[in-house]
């Protein structure tokens, strides 16, 4: 009824997608995009880590809707993110196809789906998993919204520092989907990703300069230089590898976690150190910056997944 | 708007509805579910 009451009152006002002129009628898979199902893939799976390292049991049905909230919250959070960085996004060739730059949707659409996501993840987290891990799910969407997306992202080239905190929020609140409270662990893992995310988005930054700088965005490489960067990637990489490996140290995990930590953190140094040693301007001589970012995705993947299956073999 | 771009208007319109109905339906047996779990 809504819908055919909409084209009886404004047929002129639904142009078709790629129509930049006027309002548009997004297609489902528009809406799908808002939501940056690539990202939501690495929130998803380090919130499954957390509720799989996590001592206890619970449903399968609970633990599912967990990490469905934890899904749609992270498409929320994007769909805001897109929502506020339209004209951003219009000036970078990497995004400036997504819905509202094209012009396929609106903002308005895009700000009523991003608030539908959010504040629905948020209420079904409180009513069917627990309290804790709906606050903390509320706490990550208006961290990277409010703190990464409206505040921090285009004043400060320490953006990403601040940004990956939000997208370290998941395996915490899988963990405390699972116990209701966040104990030492979880916190680790929430360390782990966020001094994951700067030599992670740095080392993309280096080799894409060109389009943050089109974009006015502040990124270390636009702002302090290409040297400073490969700098600052070294120097994250050091509480990395602290925290990457403290679970072992202190008892928390196994051999198994206790292996694959030491392994991976040993190559993830000895890459951040070829990026720190080399010297070239251009993207075409930046293999070690793309090999860093590569295996920056393997390193966390594998790192969590090995988390997890330490401690149900622990357990 | 043309009678081509009205029959794609309406086609997108139509898919779009699914996809909702799609979600509603999933939505409806994911509480099912969620009560069955809360009361077991």
């Amino acid at each position: 009824m809504a819908e055919a009451s909409t084209t009886a009152a404004a047929p002129a006002a639904l142009p078709l997608a790629g129509d930049a002129a006027g309002a548009a009628c997004g297609d489902w898979r528009d809406y799908l995009a808002l939501t940056k199902p690539r990202v939501m893939g690495l929130v998803v799976f380090t919130g499954l880590m957390g509720l799989l390292a996590a001592p206890g049991h619970v449903h399968p049905v609970i633990a599912f809707t967990a990490i469905l909230c934890i899904a749609v919250a992270g498409g929320g959070a994007g769909a805001f993110n897109q929502w506020y960085e339209a004209d951003l996004d219009a000036r970078m060739k990497r995004t400036r196809g997504r819905p509202l730059p094209a012009g396929r949707l609106e903002r308005g659409q895009a700000f009523a789906f991003a608030s539908f996501l959010s504040l629905g993840s948020v209420t079904i987290m409180a009513l069917a998993v627990n309290l804790p891990a709906a606050v903390l799910l509320a706490a990550s969407i208006l961290f990277y919204v409010c703190i990464y997306t409206v505040w921090l992202k285009r004043r400060t080239p320490q953006n990403i520092v601040i940004g990956g905190a939000a997208g370290a929020f998941p395996p915490m609140i899988g963990w405390a989907a699972v116990t209701g409270d966040v104990t030492l662990l979880p916190v680790l893992m929430f360390a782990i990703v966020f001094l994951w995310t700067p030599p992670h988005f740095w080392a993309l930054a280096l080799f894409v300069k060109t389009d943050y700088s089109a974009a006015g965005v502040p990124m270390l490489p636009c702002t302090h230089g290409l040297a400073e960067t490969r700098r600052q990637v070294l120097l994250y990489t050091f509480p990395l590898v602290i925290a990457a490996v403290a679970p072992w140290l202190l008892g928390m995990t196994g051999a198994l976690y206790g292996a694959a930590a030491v392994t991976l953190n040993a190559m993830f140094f000895l890459l951040a150190l070829r990026v720190f040693a080399n010297r070239a301007e251009d993207p075409a001589g930046m293999k070690p910056e793309k090999q860093l970012f590569a295996f920056s995705i393997l390193y966390l993947f594998v790192l969590f997944a090995a988390l997890a299956a330490d401690r149900i073999v622990l357990s | 708007m043309t009678p081509e771009e009205e029959t794609e208007l309406a086609r997108r319109r139509k898919q779009r509805n699914y996809v909702l109905g799609a979600i509603l339906v999933g939505l409806s047996l994911l509480f099912y579910f969620i009560t069955i779990a809360r009361m077991s």
